[in-house]
C-alpha cells in the first residue's frame, strides 16, 4: 500500500518529458559536429583583423546629394516591392489557408460519414505550400528574372510565391491555436466556412495575423537585399554594384537605409497591435 | 421540432461511456428539462440533440428524419434549424453584441448578407429588440469582452433567441446568473418557446428552476434515463437518489427550500424502467 500511495503522488509526465529532452539533446549534438561549429574561430586574431578591415571600409559613409537621392529611390523601389510582394502572397495565402483549416470543416463535426474523404483533399494544398516555401526565394527570383527580366517584377513574384507558402502556414496554425468554438458555433448553427472564418476565426486571431503580416513584410524588404544581388531590383540591387566597386561607404550609407526600414516596419507592427486589441 | 432517440450510446474518444442507452421522444413544442448530477451525461445528450456529434449506437431522428444520412448541405440546413445555448458562450472576445446576435441567423442569411453584415450591421433593431429582452440592450455596441460572465452568458440566450431556431437546446444557460436573473432568463426562454412552439431542452442544475418552469423533468445519471416525469410527481426522494454521491443538499437556487411533492416509495435502480413514463 505503501508503494501504491508513493505513485499516486508521482507526475506521470515525468518519465516522457525527461525522455523527450533526452532525445532533443541527442538530437542537437550530431548537428552541431556535421557543421563544425566552433565559436573559438570567431575570437581568432587573424580572423578578427580581417572582420575589422572590412569593416574599417564602411566609414565614412557615403553621404553625396547625388548618392543620397540614389539610395531614397532605391529604398522607395525596396518598400514598393516589398509591399506589392506581401500583398500578393497575402492574396494568395488566405484562400489556402482556409482550405487547409481542419476548425472551419464542416464534416468534422461530428464527424460525418466519409470525413476523413473530405480530409483527404487537403492533403494536396499543404503540399502546395510546402512546395512554395520550401523553394527559397532565391531561387525563385532566378527563375522569374530569366521570365520576365531583370528588375523589380521578377521580386515581387519571388516574394508572392514564397511568402503565401509560409504565409499560408502560418496563417493556418494561428487559426487552429486560437480559440476554435466561435467557429464551430458557426458551423454548428448552419453557417458556412466564410462565415465562420468571418465571425468565429478572424475576431479572436486578427492582432496575431495582422502581426505576423507585418512581420513577414519588415522579412521580405530584408530579402529583396538578397534577391537584389541576382538583379530583381531595389536597394539590394544597388548595394551589390556599390559592393562590387569595393564602395564600402556605399554600401553602409545603404546599411542605414534598411536599418530605417526596418524600424519603420517595426513601429507599424506596434500601431497595429495596438489599435487592433 | 419532434426529436426521437432510442437506446442511444455515447463513447467517447477517451473510451468513457457518457450515454450507455438513452431512449426519449420529445414532441414539437414540448419543453424539457434535463437534470442529474455532474458527470451524468446531461451535455453528451445535448451535443448529440445539437448534431455537433454522431452517437456510437442506437438511432436518432430529428424532425423524422436521421441527419446523419443526410447529404451535406442538407445536413447544414438543418443544423440551421437547431439553437444551442452553451454553458461557456462561444463569443470572441473583441466582437461586438449586435454582430454576435446577428451570427445567430448565418445560416438563414446565405452568404452574401452574411459578409456585407459586417461591413454595416443587416438588422440593427433585431439584435436590439432581442438583447432587449434580456436587459442587454444598451450594451448592443460594447464589446463582448467589456461584459461580466453573466452578461456574456445572455447574449448567448439572445444570439439562439435572435436565430429563430424550431429547437432549441440549452446547456446550462442559466449557471453564471444570480437566482432572480436565472429565472427571468430561463423564462424568456419559455415564453419564446411557448409563443412559436419551439421545442426547448434545457439541462440545468438548479433543481427548482427545473420544477418551476418545464413541464416534463428527465432525470439522467451514469448515462441512463433514471426517471421522466411531470415535475408534480418528482418526489424528494427520487432527487436525492439522483444526486446520492453528491452533497446532502440538493443544488438550487439561493438555497431556498423545495417544495416536497407526493413522496414515492420507489426510486427507479439502473437499468430498470424509468419511473413515470
Amino acid at each position: 500500500m505503501q508503494i501504491g500511495a508513493a505513485a499516486a503522488q508521482r507526475d506521470p509526465a515525468l518519465p516522457a518529458r525527461v525522455a523527450l529532452t533526452a532525445v532533443l539533446l541527442l538530437l542537437l549534438w550530431p548537428a552541431l559536429e556535421l557543421t563544425e561549429f566552433d565559436p573559438a574561430k570567431l575570437l581568432d586574431p587573424g580572423n578578427l583583423q580581417v572582420m575589422g578591415r572590412f569593416l574599417g571600409t564602411f566609414f565614412p559613409l557615403a553621404l553625396g546629394a547625388d548618392f543620397l537621392g540614389l539610395v531614397w529611390r532605391s529604398a522607395l523601389e525596396t518598400l514598393a516591392l516589398a509591399t506589392a510582394g506581401m500583398a500578393l502572397a497575402v492574396a494568395l495565402a488566405v484562400p489556402l489557408s482556409l482550405a487547409v483549416s481542419e476548425s472551419l470543416s464542416v464534416s468534422r463535426i461530428g464527424p460525418a460519414p466519409r470525413a476523413w474523404l473530405r480530409g483527404m483533399l487537403r492533403v494536396p494544398v499543404r503540399l502546395l505550400l510546402v512546395v512554395m516555401r520550401s523553394i527559397p526565394e532565391i531561387v525563385w527570383a532566378l527563375l522569374f528574372v530569366r521570365a520576365v527580366g531583370l528588375g523589380p517584377a521578377a521580386g515581387i513574384l519571388a516574394i508572392a510565391i514564397n511568402y503565401a507558402g509560409m504565409l499560408g502556414k502560418v496563417y493556418f496554425e494561428i487559426y487552429e491555436a486560437g480559440d476554435t468554438r466561435p467557429a464551430r458555433a458557426v458551423l454548428q448553427a448552419g453557417g458556412g466556412r466564410l462565415h465562420a472564418f468571418f465571425y468565429g476565426i478572424l475576431p479572436v486571431s486578427l492582432p496575431e495575423l495582422v502581426s505576423y503580416t507585418v512581420y513577414r513584410w519588415e522579412c521580405a524588404i530584408r530579402a529583396s537585399v538578397v534577391m537584389g544581388f541576382v538583379g530583381a531590383g531595389g536597394l539590394g540591387q544597388q548595394m551589390e554594384l556599390s559592393m562590387r566597386m569595393l564602395a564600402g561607404g556605399e554600401v553602409a550609407t545603404m546599411l542605414v537605409a534598411f536599418f530605417a526600414l526596418v524600424m519603420l516596419a517595426d513601429g507599424i507592427s506596434a500601431l497595429l497591435r495596438k489599435v487592433l486589441t | 421540432m419532434r426529436l426521437a432517440v432510442d437506446a442511444l450510446h455515447l463513447v467517447l474518444p477517451g473510451g468513457h461511456r457518457a450515454l450507455a442507452g438513452v431512449s426519449l421522444g420529445v414532441a414539437r413544442g414540448e419543453r424539457v428539462a434535463v437534470i442529474g448530477p455532474s458527470g451524468a451525461g446531461k451535455t453528451s445528450l445535448l451535443r448529440l440533440l445539437s448534431l455537433a456529434l454522431r452517437p456510437s449506437e442506437g438511432a436518432l431522428t430529428i424532425a423524422d428524419v436521421d441527419p446523419w444520412v443526410l447529404p451535406a448541405r442538407a445536413l447544414q440546413q438543418l443544423r440551421g434549424r437547431i439553437g444551442m445555448i452553451h454553458q461557456a458562450p462561444p463569443l470572441p472576445p473583441r466582437q461586438r453584441l449586435v454582430t454576435a446576435v446577428l451570427a445567430g441567423r448565418l445560416g438563414a442569411w446565405g452568404l452574401w448578407r452574411g459578409l456585407a453584415s459586417l461591413a454595416y450591421p443587416a438588422d440593427i433593431a433585431g439584435a436590439r429588440a432581442t438583447l432587449a429582452r434580456l436587459d442587454l440592450a444598451e450594451r448592443l455596441f460594447d464589446r463582448c469582452d467589456r461584459l461580466s460572465g453573466g452578461q456574456l452568458q445572455r447574449v448567448g440566450v439572445a444570439r439562439v433567441i435572435y436565430q429563430k431556431p424550431d429547437l432549441i437546446l440549452a446547456d446550462e444557460p442559466v449557471s453564471a446568473l444570480d437566482p432572480q436573473l436565472a429565472d427571468q432568463t430561463v423564462g424568456e426562454l419559455q415564453r419564446e418557446a411557448q409563443s412559436r412552439g419551439v421545442t426547448l431542452v434545457a439541462s440545468l442544475h438548479a433543481v427548482d428552476l427545473a420544477l418551476k418552469w418545464f413541464p416534463r423533468i428527465v432525470g439522467l445519471r451514469d448515462g441512463v434515463v433514471v426517471f421522466d416525469c411531470p415535475p408534480v410527481r418528482v418526489s424528494d426522494a427520487m432527487l436525492h437518489e439522483l444526486y446520492a454521491t453528491e452533497s446532502q443538499t440538493l443544488p438550487v437556487q439561493g438555497g431556498a427550500p423545495l417544495a416536497h411533492p407526493e413522496p414515492l416509495t420507489r426510486v427507479a435502480r439502473r437499468g430498470a424502467q424509468p419511473l413515470c413514463r
